[in-house]
């Protein structure tokens, strides 16, 4: 009980400042409205290989955003000088990595929202049908790029060129992620049942399972020491 | 330290068993081991391609051992241990997809496919950069050890996943047509070759780890 109220005391606070200053939101939706663009300029006026190309391009832009979004985690502690506060929170410290992981997985979601209503308007397709089948598979993924990210995102607030190096110790890790969601979408936009990709929900579930337990059995190893 | 004047002279020994070794490898993949029916003498590449895969496993194996020991006891020996072994796997990997690559030319005549192993591999490289590149960045010692044994864990744990999801991308995708290695039963000689240089290339990463660990503690002396 003691754990859940710190770690949710953690998202509260992260949730508040975002809520408050729309930093982070604001500046990715103008990224998600561009990359749209973007997509639309690399693959021109085609239908057919927007479709074919859609699941693809849906986690490109989930994941483009994620690196920026997961890679300011520990912005607001470093600038401020708040992360020897961090260090002083007692009790456990995982507590403070299940906080951010649930603030950073919230705003990633609130992105992949967005997208998905981008998609939709800008590209006429009709992605209710697929509705529940694609939140179940974007929750999964989103749980498992968040969870790298966060304790990632820990380990490069004090690194030179973290922005560089952010996305390249994520990206590797999160190769078994990206295809198993890809797939799964695939799967989910084309109207197969989700039996058919069960093995695919697996794999994303036991790479959940083990980034999370990973993360919060070192993060108080990242955090201090 | 355990790394004095007598290990000096086991490192020694031990380069000049994986000198031997190489030798021995060479003479028997080349001289030994008969000539291949079908893709003749370019698949005698086999002798250096299947030791370095087989020494880069083990090296990055050592690396998850090494970090999680580190996380327990704060032994700098184990922190040492696990970037000498990731230096060391990182280049035998390397060995490794260059070897594939040179043998990929003449047999499947191109250099490169995204068959499901060689993107696995391949994802294994970069990972592992990236823990070198991250112990690059840190200036501070102690916290470049902690991070980079998280992230040897990470990498290690996520080894198996990664070769999983890309077989199933791959063999759900389209059925592999070449690379699909059935039951194959090597001719003894060949076997025999190839076991030579599993020992050769193992002996020489032992030997190279040994060398690096020796140099790292002179360099932490030195800085100390």
């Amino acid at each position: 009980m003691r754990f859940a109220r710190r770690a949710w005391i953690m998202a509260w606070k992260d949730l508040t400042v975002e809520g408050r200053s729309k930093e982070t939101l604001n500046s990715l939706f103008f990224f998600a409205l561009l990359l749209i663009f973007l997509f639309q300029f690399a693959l021109g006026p085609d239908r057919e290989r927007l479709t074919a190309a859609l699941p693809g391009l849906l986690w490109l832009g989930f994941i483009l955003s994620g690196l920026l979004g997961l890679g300011r985690t520990f912005v607001g502690e470093r600038d401020n000088d708040c992360w020897d506060g961090l260090r002083l929170a007692p009790g456990d410290k995982s507590a403070i990595y299940v906080g951010k992981l649930a603030g950073n997985l919230l705003l990633m979601l609130a992105v992949e929202t967005i997208f998905l209503l981008l998609f939709e308007l800008f590209f006429d397709l009709d992605l209710v049908a697929a509705l529940p089948g694609l939140a179940l598979v974007v929750g999964l993924g989103t749980l498992g790029l968040a969870a790298v990210g966060t304790l990632f995102a820990a380990m490069t607030a004090h690194v030179r060129a973290r922005e560089l190096l952010f996305p390249v110790l994520l990206l590797p890790v999160e190769v078994p992620v990206l295809l198993g969601t890809v797939k799964a979408t695939e799967a989910v936009l084309l109207g197969e049942p989700l039996g058919a990709v069960a093995h695919w929900l697996k794999l994303l579930v036991a790479a959940d399972v083990i980034y999370v337990a990973i993360g919060v059995l070192t993060f108080d190893v990242v955090l201090d020491g | 330290m355990w790394f004095s004047t007598a290990d000096r002279r086991l490192t020694r020994v031990l380069g000049w068993l994986a000198a031997l070794g190489l030798v021995a490898g060479l003479a028997m993949g080349f001289c030994i081991a008969p000539r291949e029916v079908t893709q003749g003498n370019v698949q005698r590449i086999m002798y250096l391609h299947v030791p370095t895969a087989w020494v880069a496993y083990l090296a990055f194996m050592i690396v998850l051992v090494a970090s999680v020991v580190y996380l327990f006891t704060r032994s700098v020996a184990a922190d040492r241990l696990a970037q000498a072994s990731a230096e060391a796997g990182v280049v035998f990997t390397g060995v490794t997809i260059a070897a594939g690559s040179i043998w990929g030319k003449p047999t499947w005549g191109i250099w490169w496919t995204w068959d499901a192993r060689l993107t696995s591999v391949a994802v294994l490289f970069v990972m592992y950069l990236g823990y070198l590149l991250l112990r690059e960045m840190i200036d501070d010692r102690e916290r470049a050890a902690r991070y980079c044994a998280v992230l040897g864990i990470v990498a290690a744990l996520d080894v198996p996943l990664v070769h999983l999801s890309v077989f199933w991308w791959r063999t759900l995708h389209q059925p592999p047509s070449v690379m699909t290695p059935g039951p194959v039963s090597l001719p003894s000689a060949m076997l025999a070759a190839l076991l030579v240089n599993v020992l050769a290339f193992t002996l020489l990463y032992t030997y190279f780890v040994a060398k690096r660990l020796s140099s790292l503690r002179r360099e932490h002396e030195a800085i100390a």
